[in-house]
C-alpha cells in the first residue's frame, strides 16, 4: 500500500489517534457493552457491542461521540451459502462444501450480525458497528435513535428475517407481502441459478457455418 | 354581396352559415396546430418537429386526425355514459357559439347581435360545464382533480376577462362587435388618424389582462394545472380516447383561435384597415371587397395574438392551483378594475 | 298549538332530519390516491400512496420495490470483475460512478493502487457521469413544474458528455469501464480535445439554465418555502448530495475523504445553501453542475502519462477482509460494504445507495403539503429508481 504522499502519512497516523479516540470514548461511555473493536489506521474503525446494549450504544454514538449521519443499518449471513455459486450440476451429487461460520472482523458468535454506519459530519469520521443478533432474531429498534432507521430495518427484516422491537410498522420494504421467505439469508437459493446452473464460463456461440473455436474462459 | 345573399333561398343561407361557422372554427384550429404548436414549439425547442408527412410536416394534422379517428372508443367501465359522452360536444359547442358573434367583414357576419361582447362573455362559460362534464363522469380521481380544479380556475378568471372587456366598451360606447370594429377604424387618436384608434393602445392594460385571463380560459400554461400532465397524466381528458379526444383538442386550439379572434377584434381593430387609408366614412362606404379580404386580416390578426398565447404556453412553468387563484383575486381584478375607472375618468374628462 | 304550527314544525324537523341523512351520506374521508407506479412524474416506477382532504396530504407513503432486483443477492454468485457491469445499473444515468466505490473497495482490500494515470482518468469520467447525471435533472425539474421547453434543451446537451463517454469506454449508458487496479482501455487520440469543447457548452447550458427556469418567477413561487428539510433531520435520515448541501451541512465525500483518486488535484468549490427548501436543491444542483466542468477542464489539462492498469493478476483473488468505500456520487452518498472470503468472488456486497435515503424522508416531508407540492419535492430531492430499489 503506497500512500500518495507525506501529508497522505501524516494524515493517517492523524486518523489513528481520532479513530483511537472514538473506540475509547465509546467504551468510556457504554462500558464492557464494548465487545471488540478492529482498526485499520487511517481508514476505518470497526467495534463490536453486545446484543442487548444495541441501543445504548446508537444512543451513545449520537449523542456522545457526535455521530448525527445515519449512513446504513443491514446485516450479514456468516453462514457459507450452501449452494456455492449456483454452478452445480443438478444431476451430479452435491458438492461437500464448508459450513463453518466465520465472522469477519471484530468476531462474533452467532450467524446473523447486525451492522450499521454512522458518521460524524463535522469531522468525517465513521464507525462501523456490529452486534450479534441472538437466536430469536429479535433486536432493540434504532428507531428513536435515528430517524433514517425506519426503511433500513424494514428491509433488514425483510431479506434476513430479524425483527425490531419498538419499530411500530415492521413490513416488506421491497416484496409483496406475502412473500414467503428472506432472500439474503444464505440458505434461501437464488432461484435463477436454481432453475439453470451457470456454467462458470462464458456461454459462446459457435460462429455459424461451422466453427470450432468456442472459447472459454473469462 | 348583400343582394347576393338575398337571391339564395333562406336554407341555403343557413347552410352557408353553417359551412362558413365550420371553416371558421377549424381553419384556425388547424393552423394555429400546425404553425404554433407543430412548428413553433419546435423550434424553441431546438427540434424541427413533425417533417414526414406533407412538405415539412404540413400534412400532419391530416395524419393526427386520421390516427384520432382509427384509435377504438374507450370508456371506462363505471363512467356515466351519457355525460361522459356529451362532454367533448359541450366544449366544442361553446366554440362554435362563441365565432357566431365575430364579425369577419362588414357583411360577413353571422349573427350581428347588438350585445356582442355579453354574449360572447356568457357563452364562453359554456366550455366549464364541459369540463366538469368530463371530469365527473370518467370515474377517475385523476380526472375529478383536474375537472374540480379547472371549474375553480375558469370560474375565478371570467372575472378578469369581463372586466378588461369592460374598459373597451366604455371607450366605444357601445356593446356591438360590429360597431367596436367601426370605432376602431374610423377612428383617431388625438385628431390623428393616421393608423385609426385601435384599443390596444389606449387599453393596453386591459389588453394585457385580456389575454392573462383567456390564457388562464384556454388552461394553457402557466395555467394548465388542470391538465398538469406531470402530475395529473391529462387531467378531465385522461379517460378519453378516439374521436372524443380528438373533439377536445380540436376545441383547445379552435377556442384559442376564437379568443384571438375576439381579441383581435376587440383591441387590434378586426377586420378592418385603417379607414384613413382609403377615405371612407361610415361602414356603408366600406368597399365590398373587404368581405373578401376581412377574413384573411383576420387570421393574420389572430395569428399574431396566438403566437403570444403560445409563445407563454412553451415558456412558463406552471402555477399550482392557490398561486393561480390569489393571481385571479389579489391582483388581475384591481387591475382592471383601476382600469375601468381611468377609462371612465378620461372618457368623461377627453 | 294549531295545526298548522304542528305541520311546520313537524316539516321542519323532518327537513333537518333530511339534512343530516345527506351529511351522514357526503362524509368524505379523504380520498386515497395512487401516484404511480405509473406516471410520467415519477423517475420511473415508484409508487406513493397518498391519503388527501381536498388538495392537501393528510399522509403519504412511497411504496418502492417495483424494480427490486436482488442486487446484494446477485454479487454473492458474482466474481469480481463481474460484479462491476451488474451495479453499472444502480444508477443507470451517472453510471461510471457507480463502479467505482466498488473497485475502491476491492483494490483497498487487495492492498494495491491503480496508477496516477488511472486515477486522473477515472476522476474525469466520475465528473462527466455527474454532469450527465444532474444536467437530465436541471431540465426534467421544468416537466415537472409544467416548462416543456428547458428539457429538450437538456437532453441536447447531454448528448455532448455522452459521446465523450461514449468515445472512452464504448457504452453511453453502462460504461463498464473501471477494472481493478485500473481502467480497461486508455483514452482515445483527441478526447481531451473534445472534452474541453464540451466543457465550454455545457457551461453554457447551465447559464441559460439559470436564465430560463431559476430566474422565472413562476419556478421560484413553485419552489422557494416548499419542502424545508432542517439540517437535523437531515442528518438523522442520511440524506447526502446536493440534499445535505442545500440544508446547510458543508459536507462533500470529494473533499473530506482521502481517496485514490484525483479531486485534490483540482481546484474547486463545494456550495451550500442555508434555506434547505426545493429552490436550494435545485439552485445547488446547478452550481455542481458548473463546478463538474471546471473539474473536468482542470483535470484534463493535468493528466499524467504512465500505464492505465496496475500489475494484478489475470484471475482475481480478494484477500479476506471488510472493506467500506464511498463516494459522492451524482445522488449523494452511494458506497458499498465489502466482505470478502478470499474467493473469487464477494462474500457480501451491502450497497448503500444515496436515492434510498433521500426517499425515506417522504413520509415525514409529505404531510399537509399540496398535490403539485408532492411532485415539485419529488423532483427536488432527485431519486433514480435503480438506486431506490437496487
Amino acid at each position: 500500500m503506497s500512500p500518495l504522499s507525506s501529508t497522505g502519512e501524516t494524515q493517517a497516523l492523524a486518523s489513528d489517534h481520532l479513530r483511537e479516540g472514538i473506540i475509547d470514548r465509546l467504551r468510556s461511555e457504554i462500558g464492557d457493552a464494548l465487545v471488540d473493536s478492529h482498526l485499520v489506521p487511517g481508514r476505518d474503525v470497526w467495534v463490536r457491542v453486545r446484543t442487548d446494549a444495541w441501543r445504548t450504544a446508537g444512543i451513545a454514538l449520537r449523542d456522545r461521540l457526535g455521530m448525527d449521519y445515519f449512513c446504513f443499518l443491514s446485516a450479514i449471513d456468516w453462514m457459507p451459502s450452501p449452494f456455492g455459486k449456483g454452478e452445480d450440476d443438478p444431476t451430479a451429487e452435491p458438492a461437500e462444501r464448508d459450513d463453518t461460520i466465520r465472522q469477519g472482523y471484530t468476531g462474533g458468535e452467532t450467524r446473523f450480525q447486525l451492522l450499521a454506519r454512522v458518521v460524524s459530519s463535522s469531522q468525517h469520521i465513521g464507525v462501523n458497528i456490529k452486534a450479534d443478533v441472538p437466536d430469536s432474531m429479535v433486536m432493540e429498534s434504532w428507531l428513536p435513535v435515528y430517524a433514517g432507521a425506519n426503511w433500513h430495518e424494514r428491509e433488514a427484516w425483510e431479506m434476513f428475517g430479524i425483527s425490531f422491537a419498538g419499530h411500530p410498522d415492521l413490513r416488506n420494504m421491497y416484496l409483496p407481502t406475502d412473500f414467503e421467505g428472506h432472500p439474503m439469508r444464505k440458505d434461501f437459493p437464488l432461484l435463477a441459478r436454481i432453475v439453470k446452473p451457470w456454467p462458470g464460463i462464458a456461454d459462446v456461440e459457435p460462429m455459424p457455418g461451422g466453427g470450432d473455436d468456442e472459447e472459454g474462459g473469462e | 354581396m348583400t343582394a347576393l345573399l338575398a337571391s339564395i333561398p333562406y336554407w341555403g343561407q343557413s347552410l352557408l352559415r353553417a359551412l362558413g361557422g365550420a371553416v371558421a372554427v377549424l381553419l384556425p384550429a388547424g393552423t394555429i396546430v400546425y404553425v404554433f404548436l407543430f412548428k413553433l414549439m419546435s423550434f424553441m425547442q431546438s427540434r424541427l418537429g413533425p417533417m414526414e408527412a406533407g412538405p415539412f410536416g404540413s400534412l400532419q394534422l391530416f395524419a393526427e386526425v386520421g390516427k384520432w379517428l382509427q384509435k377504438e372508443d374507450l370508456y371506462p367501465n363505471r363512467a356515466d355514459r351519457f355525460l361522459f359522452k356529451a362532454a367533448p360536444l359541450v366544449v366544442l359547442l361553446s366554440t362554435f357559439m362563441l365565432v357566431v358573434a365575430v364579425p369577419f367583414g362588414p357583411d360577413a357576419i353571422f349573427s350581428n347581435f347588438e350585445n356582442g361582447v355579453l354574449y360572447v362573455l356568457a357563452v364562453s362559460s359554456i366550455s366549464v360545464i364541459g369540463i366538469l362534464m368530463a371530469g365527473w363522469a370518467s370515474a377517475n380521481k385523476y380526472s375529478l382533480l383536474g375537472g374540480l380544479r379547472a371549474a375553480g380556475q375558469l370560474i375565478a378568471y371570467e372575472l378578469p376577462m369581463v372586466l378588461a372587456v369592460v374598459g373597451v366598451v366604455i371607450q366605444a360606447e357601445t356593446m356591438n362587435l360590429q360597431t367596436i370594429v367601426v370605432k376602431q377604424n374610423s377612428g383617431s387618436i388625438f385628431g390623428w388618424d393616421g393608423i385609426g384608434n385601435p384599443y390596444i393602445l389606449t387599453q393596453l392594460v386591459g389588453f394585457l389582462v385580456f389575454m392573462i385571463a383567456v390564457q388562464a380560459e384556454l388552461t394553457q400554461a402557466p395555467f394548465d394545472m388542470p391538465i398538469a400532465e406531470s402530475e395529473l397524466v391529462a387531467g378531465y381528458m385522461t379517460e378519453y380516447s378516439g374521436f372524443r379526444f380528438l373533439i377536445f383538442f380540436i376545441a383547445e386550439f379552435a377556442t384559442a383561435g376564437v379568443f384571438s379572434l375576439i381579441a383581435s377584434t376587440m383591441f387590434l381593430g378586426g377586420w378592418g384597415l385603417p379607414w384613413s387609408w382609403f377615405g371612407w366614412e361610415t361602414l356603408d362606404e366600406v368597399h365590398n371587397s373587404m368581405n373578401v379580404i376581412g377574413p384573411v386580416i383576420m387570421v393574420t390578426k389572430m395569428m399574431l395574438v396566438a403566437f403570444l398565447i403560445m409563445w407563454a404556453r412553451f415558456s412558463y412553468p406552471r402555477f399550482r392551483e392557490d398561486q393561480l387563484q390569489k393571481f385571479a383575486w389579489k391582483f388581475l381584478i384591481p387591475v382592471a378594475l383601476l382600469n375601468i375607472a381611468v377609462t371612465s375618468i378620461l372618457k368623461v374628462a377627453i | 298549538m294549531t295545526m298548522t304550527d304542528e305541520r311546520r314544525q313537524l316539516s321542519y324537523i323532518a327537513a333537518q332530519a333530511a339534512d343530516a341523512r345527506v351529511n351522514v351520506e357526503l362524509e368524505t374521508e379523504g380520498m386515497t390516491l395512487n401516484i404511480g407506479p405509473q406516471h410520467p412524474a415519477t423517475h420511473g416506477t415508484l409508487r406513493i400512496i397518498a391519503r388527501l382532504d381536498g388538495e392537501q396530504v393528510v399522509w403519504a407513503e412511497p411504496s418502492a420495490g417495483y424494480m427490486h432486483r436482488g442486487y446484494e443477492k446477485l454479487t454473492e454468485v458474482r466474481t469480481f470483475p463481474q460484479v462491476t457491469a451488474l451495479i453499472n445499473r444502480i444508477d443507470w444515468l451517472g453510471s461510471f460512478a457507480n463502479e467505482v466505490p466498488f473497485i475502491l473497495a476491492a483494490e483497498q482490500l487487495m492492498e494495491i493502487e491503480a496508477p496516477p494515470r488511472a486515477q486522473h482518468i477515472r476522476t474525469i469520467l466520475f465528473e462527466l457521469s455527474r454532469i450527465a447525471n444532474v444536467g437530465l435533472f436541471l431540465g426534467d425539474l421544468g416537466v415537472q413544474l409544467g416548462a416543456i421547453t428547458p428539457v429538450f434543451l437538456a437532453f441536447r446537451d447531454r448528448e455532448y458528455v455522452l459521446n465523450l463517454i461514449e468515445a472512452a469506454t464504448g457504452g453511453r449508458f453502462h460504461p463498464n469501464f473501471d477494472r481493478i487496479g485500473g481502467l480497461k482501455d486508455d483514452l482515445p487520440k483527441g478526447w481531451v480535445e473534445d472534452t474541453k469543447a464540451a466543457m465550454h457548452k455545457l457551461r453554457n447550458f447551465c447559464d441559460e439554465m439559470e436564465d430560463l427556469l431559476f430566474g422565472n418567477e413562476i419556478f421560484q413561487s413553485r419552489t422557494r418555502g416548499i419542502g424545508i428539510i432542517p439540517k437535523e433531520v437531515a442528518l438523522q435520515y442520511g440524506l447526502s448530495g446536493a440534499n445535505l448541501r442545500a440544508s446547510g451541512v458543508d459536507w462533500d465525500l470529494r473533499r473530506d475523504q482521502t481517496l485514490p483518486m484525483a479531486w485534490n488535484k483540482a481546484d474547486w468549490k463545494v456550495w451550500t445553501h442555508p434555506d434547505g427548501d426545493c429552490f436550494a436543491r435545485c439552485w445547488v444542483r446547478l452550481q455542481e453542475v458548473r463546478e463538474s466542468t471546471k473539474i473536468v477542464d482542470q483535470l484534463c489539462d493535468s493528466i499524467p502519462s504512465g500505464p492505465v492498469m496496475a500489475k494484478v493478476p489475470r484471475i482475481i483473488k480478494v484477500p479476506e477482509g471488510e472493506a467500506w468505500v464511498s463516494t459522492e456520487n451524482p445522488l449523494g452518498e452511494m458506497g458499498y460494504y465489502v466482505v470478502s472470503k478470499g474467493d473469487l468472488g464477494p462474500f457480501r456486497v451491502k450497497i448503500r445507495s444515496a436515492s434510498f435515503n433521500n426517499i425515506s424522508i417522504t413520509p415525514w416531508l409529505l404531510k399537509g403539503v399540496l398535490v403539485p407540492d408532492i411532485i415539485t419535492i419529488l423532483a427536488s430531492l432527485y431519486f433514480i429508481l435503480g438506486d431506490i430499489d437496487r
